[in-house]
């Protein structure tokens, strides 16, 4: 825990976004996590991303539950709204914000507990309902704040500090992801800020559902020899297949790739999200195969990274329920609730 | 890039910009924290030790120091190091029990000091702890030199400099004060075992101008003027008066006109008033006392009729650049006339040695000045060493404090038979960790964003009416303590072990001000490109760490780092430590006892 908080001084050479704010504007606290949690640098990768968006720190909406991750929603834009809701509830409250005012930009942080295992259902459902966020689970194999018990994303075999094994197959947040519907799939690490930046943008910006599972260590309880969630053991095993690379309109482009390798995605805002195959035989656009490759690649022991599923042109629950293009909490209470009189109509014509 | 080797001296020596800008390397921010803690003895007796002259150039320093403070480049002003140092003087408590002891028993060795300046009183202190004899020799009345004879009371009162003038001469120098040197052949022939120069540069420059002769009683050499004001020979001045020339003597022939009772004083400088050689706080404060400066005005013609002098006849030019260089041109506006009755020429100074004979192998070069051994101060002539301003040229204090150290080291070395140059003992660097706990260090870590404060003036119409009041009141114990905190504590590094670093990025993500990126290794110009934040300023070094497992390297760029010591709080493993570095610069001191 530091008690020193970060001082105000900042780089001259700062750069400011297109809306004169530096990345020091997107930052909140300091960070009361264990020195070197790797869910502090998922927060910083978040920082830096939503500076590059350009989008001000207030049209954002951080939600989140309860654990060493779902605390980081402090640490990262102070100005912006929260709801630190109960442990794996957080898809209910983000499914309520959301359906209220759909014109603010979601950032959800988990845990690999707080959905995968208290919180698996609500998990499953804000999927199924397409609630267009940046779903991220910090998932360091661990139930951190509890001190370190194995959570569902433990892999067989890894060891607790202790050495003790873990005996249960692991759930992988990813391919279920990619099962339950959602339109934006993708695994990094917290230790890839290069990988996860560029992910995190796309993701905020994605219309849609859009997750990314990010393996972030526990440096207390599950970074030791033993743990297949650790700094060294990650960058031992990871396999990036598909890189992706956010433009924004005033973004030049600086790499040119070779053609047959990239393809280019138009995002809503008019920027281009640019897909790099790094791998030949995988297929980001095809469910079936996508979620085959990675659960291959999960028994061999290998973690695959990168963009690893989009769906172009998905449709969110507002398209689904058909609602007001204006979002419901700017409706005046006349229009939000229509009186007795038109629910009789309703409930008449359903009779 | 190579790994940064951090246990060469110079390394984290030139990470404390003050330090290394002070030619006398005062360890700037260990006695800036001993005032924070009201430990105003010790914070004066580090500064006695490498400066010698503590209250005095807390007054007067020409303080390198404050331009390289890291704080103007994290946000604008520098800590005020020099008047923190007169905090240290002003507050102190008794000194003596920290006073070398000089041995009653003498070495057997004789010194010459030639000049009682700042450089001979300064070899005398570094040379009486060792025994050593010392004869000090001036025409001046008393000891101190210029700091006596030129620089007015305004700015540096009698008792302040006397306290460490006697200080030094009390410690059992043999004066020879009211004494003229005019041969250096006799002064041989007195058989010293050593001598030391320090007779400054005395001769102040003149302008020979169409009416020069003839007005030559209404003209005066300014520092010859300031001297007799001094020693109280002249005490008033009349008249409209002009000081001519731009440096700190025309600031202080000015200001002091201003006092003795001048009707006018206009300064008329012939660059523009940026290059001017005063230092800005001199121009500040001659500004605000009511005194114009002019400037792009070079000097054509003293006007006189029947003998008496009129004025001034002043050309207007100014500055453009031809070919890269700076050249005043004529504006073709015409000529502008200024009365006066009084001039004073502050036009510069040159060393000046008539009375060393050039037949004694002391070698001059073509501009006159002595040929010297940079490292050493040894002259042409084994015995024969030179230190202050006439060394080199006029300077100021601090560097007559800064030779006389290597001076005294050159002088001990030869009295014992070895080379003052090979023989040099070697600079040094320790590190010691500051951590006392998990978010503890014995330093003062957190940053403190207040701006420079501002030393308080005495009231001016008082200060005006009186030569000797001390225009800056200096701070008092609250202020100085506010100042203090402003310090970086730039002398506590960062030190980084590669071994023990896990690459989690903490250290990155937390610094306020980019120092840190993890990057794979280029050459140097390459890796500044490309940091966290670009590394634009190349006088700043980059710290580079060996090749860790990921095939990068840890970069720190050390140009703007606050010291505030979160990269090692935010450290899982200790990578960084926060260690405070200690730089032995060699002076005699370290050899008494
Ligand atoms: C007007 C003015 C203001 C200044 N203000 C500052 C300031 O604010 N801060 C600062 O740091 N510096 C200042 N300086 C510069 C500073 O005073 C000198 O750099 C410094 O004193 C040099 O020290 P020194 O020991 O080399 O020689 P000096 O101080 O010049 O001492 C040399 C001594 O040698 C004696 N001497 C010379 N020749 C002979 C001889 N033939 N026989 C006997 N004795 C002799 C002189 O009488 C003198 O006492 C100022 C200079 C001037 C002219
Ligand atoms: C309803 C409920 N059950 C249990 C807990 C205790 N609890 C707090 S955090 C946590 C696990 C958090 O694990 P994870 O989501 O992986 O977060 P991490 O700390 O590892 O980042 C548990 C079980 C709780 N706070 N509330
Ligand atoms: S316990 Fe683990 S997850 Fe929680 S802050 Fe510490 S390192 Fe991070
Ligand atoms: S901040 Fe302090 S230590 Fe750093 S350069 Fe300035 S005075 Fe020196
Ligand atoms: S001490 Fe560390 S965290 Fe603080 S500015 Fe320097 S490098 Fe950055
Ligand atoms: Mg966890």
């Amino acid at each position: 825990m530091t008690f020193v908080p970060k001082p105000s001084a900042r780089h001259p050479l700062l750069k400011t976004n297109e809306i004169g704010l530096t990345r020091r504007d997107y930052e909140a606290i300091v960070s009361t996590l264990c020195a070197g949690c790797g869910h502090d640098s998922v927060s910083a990768a978040v920082i830096q991303a939503c500076h590059e968006l350009s989008i001000p720190p207030h049209q954002f909406a951080k939600v989140s539950g309860i654990g060493c991750s779902s605390k980081t929603p402090s640490y990262f834009l102070g100005n912006a709204h929260g709801f630190n809701s109960v442990h794996g509830r957080m898809p209910s409250i983000a499914t309520g914000a959301y359906i209220a005012n759909k014109d603010l930009k979601y950032i959800g942080i988990s845990g690999d507990g707080d959905s995968a295992s208290i919180g698996l259902g609500q998990f499953a459902h804000i999927i199924r309902r397409r609630v267009n966020m940046c779903y991220i689970v910090d998932n360091n194999g661990t139930y951190g704040l509890t001190k370190g018990q194995f959570s569902a994303t433990n892999d067989r075999g890894s060891t607790s500090k202790r050495g003790v094994p873990n005996l249960y197959a692991p759930i992988d947040l990813v391919s279920l992801a990619i099962q339950l519907g959602a339109s934006f799939v993708a695994r990094s690490f917290s230790g890839d800020k290069q990988q996860l930046i560029p992910l995190i943008k796309a993701a905020v910006l994605h219309k849609g559902f859009a997750f990314i599972d990010v393996i972030s260590p526990c440096v207390m309880f599950n970074n030791h020899d033993g743990s297949t969630k650790s700094y060294t053991h990650v960058r031992n095993h990871t396999e990036p297949v598909v890189d992706a690379n956010l433009i924004m309109p005033r973004d030049e482009i600086t790499v040119e790739y070779e053609e047959g390798t990239t393809t280019s995605v138009p995002m809503h805002d008019g920027s281009k999200l640019q897909l790099r195959k790094l791998s030949d035989s995988y297929e980001p656009n095809n469910r079936v195969s996508a979620l085959t490759y990675v659960q291959k690649a999960q028994e061999e022991g290998e973690i695959v990274t990168g963009l690893l599923f989009l769906e172009e042109d998905a449709v969110d629950c507002h398209d689904i329920l058909g609602t007001l293009d204006t979002p419901f909490n700017e409706l005046d209470e006349e229009n939000l609730c229509p009186g007795t009189e038109r629910l009789e109509q309703i409930n008449d014509s359903l009779r | 890039m190579q790994p940064t080797d951090i246990h060469n001296p110079n390394y984290f020596h030139k990470v404390v910009d003050c330090q290394w800008a002070c030619p006398a390397h005062t360890p700037v921010p260990e006695y800036i924290r001993l005032i924070a803690q009201e430990r105003y003895t010790e914070a004066y007796m580090i500064n006695w030790e490498s400066n010698v002259f503590p209250g005095i150039l807390g007054r007067t320093c020409d303080r390198p120091c404050e331009p390289a403070c890291r704080r103007v480049r994290t946000e604008e002003k520098p800590v005020a190091i020099c008047r923190l140092k007169r905090v240290a003087a002003d507050h102190k408590g008794d000194i003596a029990p920290y006073l070398p002891k000089v041995p009653k028993k003498k070495n057997g060795k004789r010194i010459a000091l030639l000049g009682a300046g700042p450089a001979s009183l300064a070899v005398a202190r570094d040379l009486l702890p060792l025994g050593y004899t010392i004869d000090m020799f001036d025409r001046d009345p008393g000891g101190g030199g210029m700091m006596r004879s030129q620089i007015p009371a305004f700015r540096l009162p009698k008792d302040v400099l006397e306290e460490e003038v006697d200080l030094i001469v009390n410690m059992g120098v043999n004066t020879h004060y009211n004494y003229e040197i005019s041969s250096m052949k006799e002064m041989l022939d007195r058989g010293y075992d050593a001598y030391f120069v320090g007779t400054g540069a005395p001769r102040g420059r003149d302008l020979d101008l169409p009416g020069r002769v003839e007005v030559s009683k209404h003209i005066s050499i300014g520092i010859d003027w300031l001297s007799s004001v001094a020693f109280g020979h002249t005490t008033s001045i009349s008249g409209k008066v002009i000081v001519m020339g731009g440096g700190n003597t025309a600031m202080d022939c000015c200001r002091t006109s201003n006092r003795l009772g001048a009707e006018s004083v206009t300064v008329v400088v012939r660059s523009g008033f940026d290059v001017m050689k005063a230092s800005d706080w001199e121009k500040e404060d001659a500004m605000a006392e009511g005194i114009p400066i002019l400037n792009n005005r070079p000097p054509k013609e003293f006007v006189h009729e029947n003998g008496r002098l009129k004025g001034v006849v002043f050309g207007r030019v100014k500055p453009e650049e031809v070919d890269g260089r700076l050249k005043y041109l004529p504006t073709g506006e015409p000529d502008v006339f200024i009365e006066a009755d009084h001039i004073l020429m502050a036009i510069g100074q040159e060393n000046h040695c008539p009375w060393i004979e050039r037949d004694l192998g002391i070698e001059f070069d073509k501009w006159d000045c002595p040929i010297i051994d940079e490292d050493s101060l040894q002259s042409t002539h084994e015995k024969v060493f030179f230190g202050g301003d006439s060394a080199f040229g006029p300077e100021n204090i601090i560097w007559a404090s800064a030779h006389a150290h290597k001076a005294a080291i050159s002088i001990h070395l030869f009295c014992q038979g070895k080379d003052p140059k090979q023989d040099r003992p070697p600079e040094g660097v320790n590190l010691i960790s500051q951590k006392m706990g998990l978010h503890e260090w014995s330093y003062d870590a957190e940053h403190d964003p207040s701006q420079r404060h501002i030393v308080p003036h005495a009231d001016l119409k008082r200060s005006l009416d009186n030569i000797k009041v001390e225009v800056e009141l200096g701070f008092d114990e609250d202020l100085g303590f506010k100042e203090a905190q402003r310090c970086l504590n730039c002398d506590v590094q960062t030190v980084f072990t590669e071994k023990l670093c896990i690459e989690c990025d903490a250290c990155v993500d937390i610094c306020p001000l980019d120092c840190i990126t993890f990057t794979p290794n280029a050459p140097e110009n390459d890796l500044r490109k490309v940091l966290t934040a670009p590394a634009e300023n190349s006088e700043q070094d980059l710290y580079v760490s060996d090749i860790l497992p990921t095939n990068r390297v840890m970069v720190k760029d050390e140009d703007l780092c606050l010291h505030c010591g979160l990269c090692a709080e935010r450290c899982p493993t200790n990578a960084w430590d926060m260690q405070k570095s200690i730089i032995h610069i060699p002076q005699l001191s370290s050899y008494a006892e």
